[in-house]
């Protein structure tokens, strides 16, 4: 145990089992990002999926939302403590654009307009835990959560979830991405609380 | 996992209250004094630990005020309504309390002495914070960088860093905008940020600036919107956001 705060209370403890250590609820759904919302027009928008070898798949706007999608609530984590439960997403699982390809490759950098990027383990983001998701709460998903779409791994902090994606690179070696190289963890378990390198 | 491994920056360390400033009646600035630590950049923030006596632990992250300055470091901390951290850290926490730091955190958001390019600091209320480190950082180091600060609140009661901002200082130009009530004899109508404030009081495109803004989710998208209407890079536009979305 730390050393404790005279007087210190905190809140009620609400004991909930979906929340990992260190976070708290919250009810509304907080924004967080690096620099200026990009504004992607579905007109333009593309995603592509690059393999090792530099083949590359690429769907537009309208051939990715022609894709069978899931419906799926679920739990989300920030690394800046708060979690939400319960969200509802709509998008197409990373299996789907992933799955068929020819790959030896164990990690993936995802790419997003504006220039952010993070890096993810490959398996993490097949076997339907992982989504190019492009609705929430029912609606079409606002640009200031990454509309029109944004990669979804609620397993992970939040970071991972790039907003406003354009992209996966697979690829053989693993390399931080923007937030990773400036001391954020390479993985991000919120149940490890692996929120900085070294944690 | 091997605790020996972490850095210096990871590890949690007892920090005592050592002197305090009321700057409104709901911001308190805190002064710790934190034995190691290791020294930090002008915008960079930390995780504050509480634990009560039961073992209960709360984590919050707050910016850092100020530049390093040995040993002590400071903290402002704005009250939330039911805010299970800064309710205490503002109101019964006292000067030899403990309670656990560790950082600094983050890369991005910062500004160092040697970057020569201007810069422009637009502040939303309690989003002055970590750009008051970068104004103090400016000031410590002397250099001739020349820095616009934009500062948008809504009372001149809620003005944080009062009497230090008042003072003059060579290369900081400071603009103040009032969205629902101006100070006595300021003849002007309250109103939110806008393109005029920021075509008038920000760097022209061209200079190159290098652009941070902090403020509720709501004021970052606006400000970033229209610098990058106006012409600025989006890669030189820097943000820290707090607070929900606005749908």
């Amino acid at each position: 145990m730390g050393v404790v705060t005279p007087g210190f209370q905190g809140r009620a403890r609400s004991g909930n089992p979906r929340l990992p250590p260190g976070q708290y609820l919250a009810e509304d759904f907080p924004v967080l990002s690096a620099g200026p919302t990009p504004r992607v027009r579905t007109e333009t928008w593309e995603f592509t999926v690059t393999t090792e070898t530099g083949e590359k798949h690429a769907w537009s706007w309208s051939e990715l939302t022609a894709l069978p999608s899931e419906k799926f609530t679920v739990d989300i984590h920030c690394v800046t403590q708060w979690s939400k439960l319960d969200t509802r997403w709509r998008g197409v699982p990373v299996d789907t654009l992933v799955g068929g390809l020819d790959t030896a490759a164990d990690y993936v950098m995802a790419h997003s307009y504006g220039g952010y990027t993070t890096n993810l383990p490959l398996a993490d983001l097949l076997d339907g835990q992982a989504w190019i998701v492009y609705e929430y709460g029912g609606k079409p998903l606002t640009p200031e959560h990454g509309g029109p779409a944004r990669l979804l791994v609620p397993h992970l902090y939040f970071w991972k979830s790039a907003k406003w994606v354009r992209g996966l690179e697979l690829k053989t070696r693993d390399e931080p991405g923007f937030w990773e190289n400036v001391g954020y963890h390479d993985y991000g378990d919120p149940w490890r609380e692996q929120r900085y390198q070294g944690d | 996992m091997a605790r020996t491994a972490v850095s210096g920056r990871l590890a949690w360390r007892v920090a005592r209250l050592a002197e305090f400033r009321d700057e409104t009646p709901t911001a308190r600035t805190l002064v710790f004094d934190l034995p190691g630590w290791p020294g930090h950049l002008a915008g960079q923030h930390v995780d504050v630990r509480l634990t009560a006596a039961d073992g209960y632990r709360a984590q919050r992250s707050y910016s850092l005020a100020a530049p390093a300055d040995g040993d002590r470091i400071e903290l402002t901390v704005q009250r939330v309504a039911d805010g299970e951290v800064s309710e205490h850290l503002t109101g019964p926490y006292a000067i030899g309390d403990p309670v656990e730091i560790r950082g600094p955190v983050g890369g991005w958001f910062v500004w160092r002495p040697a970057d020569l390019e201007p810069v422009l600091l637009v502040a939303g209320g309690s989003g002055i914070v970590p750009l008051m480190a970068m104004v103090r950082a400016h000031r410590a180091a002397g250099v001739r960088t020349p820095f616009k600060l934009i500062y948008s609140l809504r009372t001149p009661a809620e003005l944080y860093y009062a009497e230090e901002l008042r003072t003059p200082v060579a290369g900081l130009d400071v603009t103040y905008v009032y969205t629902r009530e101006q100070p006595e004899g300021r003849d002007e109508i309250p109103r939110r940020i806008n393109v005029a404030t920021l075509n008038t009081a920000a760097w022209p495109a061209e200079f190159g600036a290098t652009c941070f803004i902090c403020g509720p989710t709501g004021f970052v998208e606006t400000v970033a919107d229209i610098l990058v209407a106006l012409g600025h890079d989006p890669h030189r536009i820097r943000t820290e956001r707090f607070g929900p979305s606005r749908d």
